[in-house]
């Protein structure tokens, strides 16, 4: 348990998260247009979307089927009878004055993700449920100083709604949480994950107590749009409250807003008064009930999930924990490391994307699908290494070229004639010649001075430009020096 | 040979079919008659241009053999359907400037089978009440009024929500018009102008493109001066919508081929509870009169309970104003229609509704807005539900013993305009026969069976089991020629 | 049940309808009048009765994933009261 230390002492955070995650499929949940990013304003929108008199929904049946396969991956329950209502409440952004969500029966119950902590240890954070509900449009409040704009294009887009038990006590499990949904929502291929295009959003619910009472008065963040934002919110929300309530005050239980240029949370205004939002079945609706053997066919095309993936590559390829929870953090990166490892040495694989690969990539600022050095040329690079035809070092300095230019390790060894030297004369040779320019160094070795034997290993890798190969250099080296 | 705006649908089919006339005859007359009915306030937006390029058109097709099932006909719509182009109002003053781009399911089916619109008619401020009265464009007046037009000696409701409907083809406006019934809107007004009007099973015609009041009670149906035309006009209204969730994908039969006369050994159910408090003497009489009729057609009347009928209206204000407070909260002033600018986005909404919205609208949405509020839901909402489910329960085992329902179609004869306008429920009274029907979304229609004392019609009820529509016209046409009601209003075009 | 003044002006500001304060008394008797009305519905046994969402027996049919409807949004702002580039416009709201 990680406290916060307080003026009267410690305090423990609670957290829940409600994250919005926009389904990904062609058209929108209730009606047939598109649900592009970034099209012109209020050209993704039908009369439908824009709530015009007589018009009604149809469901479309991919995000329900959405919905049901990121339910499976939550190890949720399905519930194959649910019921679409309507959220009553007045905004310049709801066409319809409600939102079309599920309240009491929805389609997925309780569910769990496994966290992978910073510490490599893991904990369970329960999923309370996940509904699917309509995405409201967009206010514009800075187009004009006394109006606000509105584009509805996001308007009636499907939004699976995932909300965790108040399981979390730390901004970083917070963070390791909604890192973690989004990986499983990516590798379902439910939901991009994109939170700077709102693909993805997060409402905090964070409260604080002393350890071991019951919950304190929660507050709400709304709308947060990045995992760092998610943390910081964290952060300042419960020193907030805890210096609220040691100064005698108490929380009242309301909505905020993260404010990315000040980093403070403040009071929403518009949220401010009581809601009632008088919630009631749709009845342009029925209730929704799915086939158990459909239900069955999805659970057949999952993908292999993050945990069990790592679980695989850990018994498989003995990767470390650590190593294994690197990996398996995106699909793509695991994906790729599978394709470097395929017929070679793992951990050597294991050890050139997470160290080499990952460390360019971050440097460059670079997604692993952008890499430059492809996982065939990667491998390739590691097969040069393996047949001796380069040293490891030459190999670090190969890869430098490739991140550059994009070039085949074996054509660039080429080119730069780095192929390592393992002609037993030639290295004789380039020992013989180290040995006879240090020879008061060779007499200090031979009177017992062990540790000169990696200044000499140095200087032959020098004279050869570091091709010769290590093991034979060693091996010579020694037999000659102990004469 | 008759007027051609007194023809019925069948008639005139006819009569096209032969080249009697044409359709921009048949057209042009009833655009005249369309501007003689003025007084009465029957069209909120009359189309003439439209009509009259629609009959054309009709008229083309039909020389090169390609007339379609309503060619050539002209009718009116209620204006609570989205017309493209053509203003649609929902009778509110919070539409102002509305034009739709799209057109709604049901009247573009119509237009398909070559029907000619005549231009949008008056209502209840969406659908909302029983005597068309309630519209932001004023009161509709009955053909049946007496006196001069103007100089009425009695200001006579057309009933409602579809009152102007109603008028229009009693007045001999229209051939038929669109109706939607909610509570009784198509019924009630039917039977209070001596005129035919069904509400299908809930599902048979799309809800789509129709200004929503209560979306689980709401249907649309024809309106006409005979069973059969309403046969007719059901069967291009009707039909499979994808685009409504809660359409019912079942085929449409020849409801005009059901029109067998024969309906020996039918058992015809008559439900005890109906003989409430406040039904008049005479409407008794003629309840009594119409078994009389069916039972001489060779028909077995048998007496069912339907217990649980008389919380029906109870149910109904409470589900109607709960689903309506969110269906009219898309009108915000933001989008289309009226906006009435305030200091900020709250106050433009209130300002807007407190202005758009009329009395009753505004009582029915905050009744809505109270039974779902937190606390509430339970004891009035579901309550409700429950309520209906029971409703529900009584028609399915009525319907073991019994083929069709016979029942009055309004406890009383059309009231004059400010009658039982100050107390709400005494005018909710009014649909007390119809209200149930919707709340179990069973096909029913009003069929003109008589005249009261003061010379106004009165109308019998019809209820068939779900999506037997072809049993209850069968019926119905059977209660129309025993009735042989010819009786014209005071006032016709 | 009977309404008071405050319970009015409360729903009336969540249903976003400006009741002016000297129609609040008489709204109130209105309303109460009918909830008094529906009242009635406490004299039936609702035990273990579902409630009906829709008295459509079927199942809640789906539709494809295909783009088959906006692109329009001329149309779709051409009734606005106000517009401009391509938006919506309304009063500056604070959040």
């Amino acid at each position: 348990m990680s406290y916060i230390q307080g003026e009267t002492g410690d305090w423990e955070v609670v957290i829940g998260l409600e994250v919005h995650a926009q389904v990904i499929s062609n058209a929108k949940l209730f009606s047939g247009s598109a649900t592009e990013f970034g099209a012109a304003p209020n050209s993704q929108v039908s009369f439908v979307d824009a709530a015009f008199p007589g018009m009604l929904p149809v469901i479309n049946e991919y995000c329900v089927e959405q919905a049901v396969r990121t339910g499976l991956g939550l190890k949720a329950e399905i519930n194959l009878h649910s019921v679409f209502d309507r959220k009553n409440y007045f905004y310049a952004d709801l066409p319809q004055g409600y939102q079309i969500s599920q309240f009491l029966q929805p389609i997925v119950g309780k569910g769990e993700i496994v966290l992978d902590l910073p510490d490599g240890t893991s904990r369970t954070v329960g999923v309370t449920r996940l509904h699917l509900e309509q995405d409201a449009g967009k206010s514009l409040h800075d187009q004009h100083p006394s109006k606000t704009y509105i584009d509805l294009n996001r308007s009636g887009v499907a939004l699976m709604e995932i909300v965790s038990e108040p399981d979390m006590r730390s901004s970083e499990e917070a963070g390791a949480y909604v890192r973690k949904l989004r990986s499983i929502l990516r590798y379902l291929g439910t939901c991009d994950g994109n939170m700077e295009e709102g693909s993805m959003r997060c409402d905090v619910n964070v409260s604080v107590r002393k350890p071991g009472d019951a919950f304190g008065t929660r507050c709400e963040i709304k709308n947060v749009n990045s995992i760092r934002f998610v943390m910081q919110a964290i952060e300042y929300e419960a020193r907030r409250q805890i210096e609220i309530i040691e100064e005698g005050g108490k929380i009242d239980q309301e909505t905020r807003l993260w404010d990315t240029t000040k980093f403070v949370t403040r009071s929403m205004r518009s949220k401010e008064e009581a809601h009632d939002y008088r919630y009631f079945p749709d009845p342009d609706l029925l209730p929704l009930e799915l086939d158990a053997a459909w239900v069955e066919d999805i659970k057949k095309t999952l993908p292999e999930l993050p945990d069990d993936k790592k679980a695989r590559f850990i018994e498989d390829y003995k990767l470390s924990v650590y190593d294994a929870g690197v990996l398996v953090s995106e699909k793509s990166k695991a994906d790729y490391f599978e394709a470097v490892a395929k017929g070679r040495d793992p951990k050597l694989a294991s050890n050139w994307v997470t160290g080499e690969l990952f460390g360019y990539l971050n440097k460059a600022g670079k997604e692993i699908e952008e890499s430059p050095v492809s996982a065939g040329n990667l491998g390739g690079l590691i097969d040069l290494i393996a047949d001796n035809t380069i040293s490891g070092r030459i190999a670090k300095e190969v890869f430098e070229t490739m991140f550059e230019t994009g070039e085949k390790a074996a054509d660039i060894v080429e080119k730069k004639g780095l192929r390592q030297v393992t002609d037993t004369s030639a290295i004789e040779g380039s020992i013989d010649a180290v040995m006879a320019a240090n020879a008061d160094k060779v007499a200090e070795f031979r009177g017992g001075k062990d540790k000169l034997f990696g200044f000499f290993v140095g200087q032959v890798m020098k004279a050869t430009q570091g091709k010769a190969n290590p093991a034979m250099v060693n091996e010579i080296l020694m037999k000659k020096l102990k004469g | 040979m008759t007027a051609l705006t007194h023809l019925t649908m069948a008639e005139a089919l006819d009569g096209l079919a032969k080249k009697e006339f044409t359709a921009v005859e048949l057209t042009e007359a009833h655009v005249r008659a369309v501007e003689a009915v003025r007084p009465f306030n029957i069209f909120i937006t009359e189309t003439p241009d439209a009509a009259l390029s629609m009959a054309k058109a009709s008229d083309e097709r039909r020389a090169k053999g390609s007339a379609g099932p309503m060619d050539g006909l002209p009718i009116a719509v209620k204006d609570l359907f989205c017309t493209k182009g053509v203003a649609t109002t929902a009778g509110s003053h919070i539409l102002d400037g509305f034009k739709p781009e799209y057109e709604s399911t049901v009247t573009s089916q119509l237009w398909r089978d070559g029907a000619v619109m005549l231009g949008k008619v008056n209502l209840d401020e969406f659908a909302m009440g029983s005597a068309t009265i309630t519209a932001h464009q004023g009161e509709t007046v009955s053909p049946w009024s007496p006196g001069a037009p103007g100089a009425w000696d009695r200001k006579i409701v057309a009933g409602g929500s579809s009152g102007g409907s109603a008028a229009a083809i009693a007045a001999r406006a229209a051939l038929g018009a669109t109706g939607t019934d909610t509570g009784g809107s198509i019924r009630q007004p039917a039977g209070y102008t001596g005129t035919v009007g069904i509400k299908p099973t809930y599902g048979r015609c799309s809800r789509w493109g129709i200004v929503a009041y209560a979306s689980s009670l709401d249907q649309a149906g024809p309106m006409t001066r005979t069973v059969e035309d309403a046969a007719i006009m059901l069967r291009s209204m009707c039909g499979f919508d994808p685009k409504d969730s809660t359409s019912v994908d079942m085929p449409v039969p020849d409801f005009r081929a059901a029109l067998t006369g024969d309906i020996r050994g039918l058992r015809v159910g008559i439900p005890k509870e109906y003989r409430v408090e406040g039904l008049s003497s005479e409407i008794a009489a003629l309840w009594d009169q119409g078994i009389a009729w069916l039972k001489e057609a060779g028909a077995v009347p048998v007496e069912i309970s339907l217990p649980h009928t008389k919380y029906a209206l109870a149910a109904y204000y409470i589900i109607a104003p709960a689903e309506a407070s969110s269906n009219l909260a898309r009108y915000d002033g933001v989008r289309y229609g009226l906006r009435v600018e305030g200091g900020n986005l709250k106050e433009m909404y209130e300002n807007t509704r407190g202005a758009g919205f009329g009395k009753e609208v505004q009582r029915r949405i905050l009744i809505g807005t109270y039974v779902l509020s937190a606390g509430y839901y339970d004891a009035y909402y579901n309550k409700a539900r429950q309520v209906r489910t029971r409703i529900k329960w009584d028609f399915d085992e009525a319907f073991k013993s019994c083929d069709v329902i016979l029942t009055p179609t309004a406890p009383s004869t059309p009231f004059a305009i400010g009658e039982k306008m100050d107390d709400p429920v005494q005018m909710y009274l009014i649909d007390v026969y119809t209200v149930p029907v919707n709340l179990a979304g069973l096909p029913a229609m009003s069929v003109p069976a008589g005249l009261g004392a003061d010379g106004l019609p009165l109308g019998l009820q019809l209820i068939g089991r779900p999506f037997d529509e072809e049993t209850l016209l069968r019926v119905g046409q059977v209660v129309e020629k025993a009735a042989n009601f010819t009786a014209v209003p005071p006032f016709v075009a | 049940m009977s309404l008071d003044k405050a319970t009015v002006a409360k729903i009336a500001h969540l249903a976003r309808i400006k009741v002016p304060d000297e129609e609040l008394e008489s709204l109130a008797g209105e309303l109460s009048q009918i909830l008094t009305f529906v009242e009635q519905l406490n004299e039936v046994d609702t035990k273990d009765v579902p409630p009906m969402t829709s008295v459509a027996a079927q199942k809640l049919r789906r539709r494809k994933d295909e783009v088959t409807d906006g692109g329009y949004a001329a149309q779709v702002l051409s009734n606005g009261p106000e517009t401009a580039e391509g938006f919506f416009v309304v009063p500056k709201v604070v959040e």
